[in-house]
């Protein structure tokens, strides 16, 4: 019932907003070079739909790859920030840099770094260094919340730094890991745009690159279908991410636990 | 015979801000000898958690020293919250102490198993902590601390935030583990009606500084709650924690 609920109001809204749409272009006959009518976009959609699909792989190649880059570097990170105070002390400030320095400002330092023959490993460079600061922040944040008297305990028994790590330490942070890693999923899938954005022409693949390419044509339609793709490329992560966080942490976690009301 | 001695034992707590700091115990000592059921009562805030984290070597003292002379004991210690695992079942959180010495899997499994069915919870294995009530949480607590077959039990007020009901029946299970296992407890508390009950001897601490004010021996014969024996040794208590109040 609460499902159905929450699954019916925004399809309603998305259903009566097209509606409004399609019936507004056609009733003030905007030209489809501003405005294209939502059937114009399913056109488009399905006649480039080869074409969008190499992109959407593309991009969701490199969006994946950055994201599990992000996730282990970020994870190892915060795991020698929990070991060591002078570490955490001495670094932290530079990943706080990187994470507000705009990404597009530095992308082209990087393509040049990298080179554009290497070009897919720079895009996964950019969108890697967009993706990390939420894992970094919560796995330190998590690996420092563990329960002071459960390490004590540990301590009773002789345990080693590696068997706290491993037994309190990385269970504990697993909540605010996953919730880093939920928007660092969606911040990979954005840096993998930026990326190939600030690539440009002939060199990128992907959506971002069909979105600009649209928009030179004036083919705008396309540039709306390759938009919803990427949209919808959003809300998947996310939502895979959602999944992957319930079942990890449905048994146990406030969070993910469905209270009867 | 003693266990565990601790002489003129002092701890400071270095203050949050500025110098000056807390001087939490004072020349503490005390001497326990294997096999007692010792209570350590005082007012809240009179350094008794310390005094106990200390003998456990959680902590290290500033002056005094702390001793164990038959060497050191295989020690467990009761929070006064389950401090439970909450990832894990009780099973694998009883089986905590095992898995951290690296006993092996069948071994660490089975002896857990028999904890928890030891403190009434067998059946109970594979729920998480989370599907427990506070009372049957505060049995896993127990089931964990039993499991590495302790000499020395340090408890922390371990009843103090469950029902009435429960701290009795969980009071009654931890004279039968104390009798059966031959275990020394030193069991913290601000209950004078715990403390009457359940131990041999009560040390009075004063407030902070803690030191210990009266030494007690109660005698025998406080088979109930409600014996004459321990409404008399109740009356002992009160008396030696109105005098060290004052003091």
């Amino acid at each position: 019932m609460k499902h159905t609920r929450d699954i019916a109001l925004p399809v309603t809204v998305a259903m009566l907003v097209l509606g409004l749409w399609e019936w507004a272009v056609a009733h003030w006959q905007v030209p489809p070079y501003v405005l294209p009518a939502p059937s114009a976009v399913a056109r488009a959609f399905l006649e480039n739909f080869a074409s969008l699909m190499a992109a959407l792989a593309a991009t969701l190649a490199v969006t994946l790859e950055a994201f599990l880059s992000a996730t282990v570097l970020g994870v190892a990170a915060a795991i020698a920030f929990s070991q060591s105070r002078l570490l955490e002390r001495t670094f932290y400030p530079y990943a706080v840099i990187l994470q507000v320095t705009p990404v597009v400002a530095i992308a082209p330092l990087i393509l040049i770094w990298v080179g554009f023959e290497r070009i897919n490993l720079a895009l996964v460079i950019i969108a890697t260094i967009v993706a990390f600061f939420p894992i970094l922040a919560g796995a330190t944040l998590g690996l420092k919340s563990a329960d002071f008297n459960l390490i004590d305990l540990t301590r009773l028994y002789g345990a080693s730094r590696a068997q706290v790590l491993w037994r309190i330490r990385l269970p504990t942070s697993l909540p605010y890991l996953l919730s880093g890693m939920k928007t660092a999923g969606g911040l990979a899938l954005i840096g993998a745009v930026v990326a190939e954005f600030v690539a440009g022409s002939g060199t990128a693949t992907g959506l971002a690159w069909r979105i600009v390419e649209s928009g030179n044509r004036l083919e705008i339609a396309t540039l709306f279908a390759a938009l919803a793709l990427l949209a919808l490329t959003g809300v998947l992560i996310f939502a895979a991410l959602s999944l992957l966080e319930w079942m990890l942490l449905r048994r146990w976690h406030e969070s993910a636990i469905n209270r009867p009301s | 015979m003693t266990l565990l001695s601790l002489s003129q034992v002092g701890k400071r707590f270095a203050a949050a801000q500025k110098e000056g700091g807390t001087q939490a115990l004072d020349g503490l000592s005390f001497e326990i000898p294997p096999g007692q059921f010792v209570s350590l009562l005082g007012p809240s805030g009179c350094g008794k958690s310390t005094a106990l984290r200390l003998a456990a070597g959680l902590l290290e003292p500033d002056a005094g020293v702390i001793t164990y002379p038959g060497g050191r004991p295989e020690t467990a210690f009761v929070f006064q919250e389950p401090t439970l695992m909450p990832w894990a079942d009780a099973l694998t959180n009883a089986r905590l102490p095992l898995d951290l010495k690296h006993v092996p899997r069948d071994e660490a499994t089975n002896r857990a198993q028999q904890a928890l069915a030891r403190v009434g919870l067998g059946g109970f294995e594979r729920a998480f902590p989370r599907e427990l009530s506070g009372g049957m949480k505060m049995r896993v607590s127990l089931a964990r601390a039993l499991v590495a077959r302790p000499k020395l039990l340090l408890l922390d007020e371990p009843f103090a935030a469950l029902d009435e009901i429960a701290r009795n029946a969980l009071g009654d299970d931890l004279l039968r583990l104390w009798r059966e296992d031959g275990l020394t407890v030193v069991f913290v508390t601000h209950s004078v009606g715990e403390s009457s009950y359940l131990s041999q001897r009560v040390l009075v601490m004063t407030g902070r500084p803690g030191r210990i004010a009266a030494d007690i021996a109660l005698p025998t014969g406080r088979d109930t709650r409600l014996s004459p024996a321990t409404i008399e040794a109740q009356r002992a208590i009160n008396s030696a924690l109105n005098g060290a109040m004052a003091a």
